[in-house]
């Protein structure tokens, strides 16, 4: 069973955004609005957190993409009083939406962040409401939702691949933030093959984990040089 | 007994549920308008969804949550000091105890609100609860959360018993000596005809009920508090929050019951039973419970700063220096540095001087509650999603709407039950005499001596 995992190379992100607006058309996910963004209620199953360092004129930025780092240890699983998230086999962190009362203590859980409230029923500014994906479920008000690494992608070539009678390939599930880097320093695959690019991004000397010291031992590896 | 006391003592007691005034009236309707404009703003958050609140990510939970974990402080008034009380054998404990005991029950009503009204999907609440569904699915019993359902019903069920199991032989009395609400008070009391037997195993199960609901309160509150400490979240995850929250609730729990005391003596016009000794003892357990939780709060703030990481001084500091500083010094102004002086002197240890430091500490208790919610969810370990929060109308109609209904219930209470437990305060009477053969049922309220 192929063990799904991320790797994201900080030394390529330019911090464009592409796969924030990827991840949203993909996902369906809500327009929250300027003023409802300005609340702090903006949809973005990954975000690209700056953070700028130095005094103006001499500043340096840098830009790290966080999405839901699928922990095997996971702080917001055991929490959820109705089993509304829980671990899949394959090591993806599931959100079972019809599931969810919106107690919203996984969101507190936690420690990165990349839970998401739907405070209202979604709504798409014209004529975004046109184009949402089919194989992706619409979420109403009151559950929360984050990023899934676009489980709808990973069913879609599991049940091609048993249609075939063969395993899956090495970068033939592509979620649509790492399909959408103009950089390609997001790499999605099995973590369980040696040989899958994932695995050995993520055997390199530069790579760390974020908030590696709790325990969480997330499956989103971040590669980064040393400071230069 | 002196026959004459005894008919003194019942129609004083009795006089608030038989007497109704303009007064009565005029309050239930004040209260109730609140009320109805609390569930029309909860009606309009269930209709348009969350958003109508303050909330935003990070800060997930904020007034409804303080308020849960504040009513359910509220509610270890009750059952827990007066079952201390009843387990010591103090004796001044007589007029207080089915006051306190009321407090418990009906604050346990109001807390578990909160959770239901926090909710995304309110209507979906039951499936916390473990029944065979067509989900498949029991709950999931490694969630606080289920912790928090399995202690709370258990206090409800056991606060409730143990305020009902005192009252049976005052509902007796009433059902024998009024003219109104008969069918209610002989449904209630049960058969009650004060034989010996009676009196024995009625005070049987009131000890071994007193003895029980002290650890059944200790780990409700213990419960609330680990739904924070479980997590990894700095300024929540520490071990002394379960001992906190406990010495807070119990803190807090007294306030209300001296509120509740003094408001009672005038409206209720109890003065000759509510004493000046009572409030001054009651006053001393508060004192107590002040310097309790000083040394608590300091031991949690100073270990932190001293500690010095980074994520926890971020919270540290909003909450001293920060936005909250007003939040966080006048809660440590309404429960130590006003209240303490107040209660330590003898001179102003009056009826007046603990009903102040009282209302001080339960605002100093809420400030306490909304400070350590609020606080740590503004400042998660990733700084980019730092974020500030303030309650809307809505939240905060709903929380007045919720010391309405508090209010609402226990005025209902006073009016259908004796606030003050007649045959308790008979048994405490110095000249209390030993049961005559019963000669019929108007003795049905005359209690064994000890």
């Amino acid at each position: 069973m192929p063990q799904w995992g991320m790797v994201i190379d900080l030394d390529r992100c330019t911090g464009c955004n592409a796969c924030v607006a990827a991840c949203h058309a993909e996902n369906n996910l809500p327009i929250a609005g300027e003023e409802e963004a300005a609340k702090g209620r903006s949809f973005h199953w990954i975000r690209i957190e700056r953070y700028i360092e130095g005094e103006y004129p001499n500043l340096k930025t840098r830009f790290i993409p966080v999405l839901c780092q699928h922990c095997d240890e996971a702080p917001c699983e055991p929490v959820c009083p109705v089993f509304a998230t829980y671990h899949s086999p394959q090591g993806l962190n599931v959100q079972v939406y019809n599931r969810c009362i919106g107690t919203r203590f996984c969101a507190n859980a936690c420690p990165y962040t990349v839970r998401h409230f739907n405070w209202f029923d979604p709504r798409w500014p014209e004529p975004l409401e046109r184009q949402l994906n089919p194989e992706v479920s619409v979420r109403t008000k009151g559950m929360i939702e984050k990023c899934t690494f676009c489980i709808q992608r990973i069913r879609k070539a599991a049940d091609l691949a048993k249609d075939e009678e063969r395993p899956v390939g090495d970068g033939e599930v592509q979620p649509a933030c790492a399909q959408s880097c103009p950089t390609d320093a997001i790499v999605f695959g099995d973590l369980s093959d040696p040989g899958s690019r994932v695995s050995k991004l993520a055997s390199q000397r530069r790579a760390f984990r974020l908030q590696e010291d709790l325990g969480t031992q997330p499956r989103v590896i971040y590669l980064k040089e040393g400071s230069e | 007994m002196d026959q004459a006391a005894a008919v003194a003592i019942h129609r004083d007691l009795t006089r608030p549920v038989l007497e109704t005034g303009r007064g009565f009236y005029m309050t239930l309707a004040a209260l109730g308008t609140v009320m109805a404009w609390a569930l029309f703003c909860w009606g309009y958050q269930v209709y348009h969804g969350l958003g109508v609140t303050g909330f935003n990510r990070p800060v997930f939970w904020g007034v409804y949550i303080a308020n849960f974990i504040f009513w359910i402080g509220i509610s270890h008034a009750g059952t827990l000091i007066s079952a201390i009380l009843r387990v010591t054998q103090a004796g001044w404990r007589r007029p207080i105890t089915r006051c306190a005991e009321a407090i418990t029950v009906l604050a346990l009503m109001i807390g578990p609100m909160f959770i239901l009204i926090d909710l995304g999907r309110s209507w979906l609440f039951y499936w916390v609860l473990p029944y065979p569904s067509e989900r498949g699915l029991w709950p999931n019993f490694r969630s606080p959360l289920l912790w928090d359902v399995s202690c709370i019903t258990t206090y409800l069920i056991g606060s409730l018993t143990y305020l009902y199991l005192p009252m049976i032989p005052d509902l007796a009395l009433l059902r024998d000596s009024t003219p109104c609400r008969r069918w209610l008070y002989r449904t209630l009391a049960l058969g009650w005809k004060g034989t010996p037997r009676q009196w024995h195993r009625l005070e049987t199960a009131i000890s071994v009920m007193a003895v029980l609901i002290i650890p059944i309160a200790v780990s409700v509150h213990t419960v609330v508090s680990w739904i924070f400490a479980m997590t990894l979240n700095p300024m929540w995850h520490s071990t002394i929050f379960a001992p906190y929250f406990v010495v807070g609730a119990i803190f807090s729990g007294i306030a209300i019951l001296l509120l509740a005391m003094s408001i009672l003596r005038k409206s209720a016009r109890l003065e000759m039973y509510l004493r000046p000794v009572h409030f001054n003892n009651v006053g001393l357990l508060l004192l107590a419970l002040s310097l309790i939780w000083l040394y608590f709060t300091i031991a949690e703030y100073v270990t932190t700063w001293y500690g010095d990481l980074p994520e926890e001084m971020a919270v540290f500091r909003y909450k001293l220096a920060g936005p909250l500083a007003p939040y966080f010094w006048g809660m440590v102004a309404c429960c130590f540095l006003i209240p303490a002086p107040v209660l330590a002197f003898k001179k102003t240890r009056t009826i007046a001087g603990t009903t102040a430091a009282a209302a001080l500490v339960v605002v100093g208790m809420w400030l306490e509650r909304y400070v350590i919610v609020v606080g740590t969810l503004t400042h998660p370990r990733l700084a980019f999603n730092w974020r500030d929060y303030a309650p809307t109308w809505v939240e905060l109609s709903i929380m007045a709407g919720a010391f309405a209904y508090f209010a609402f219930l226990y005025v209902l209470f006073t009016k259908l039950f004796p606030i003050i437990s007649v045959w308790e305060w008979k048994a405490g009477l110095p000249s209390a005499s030993p049961p005559r053969p019963s000669p019929g049922a108007t003795l049905s309220h005359e209690p064994l001596p000890r």
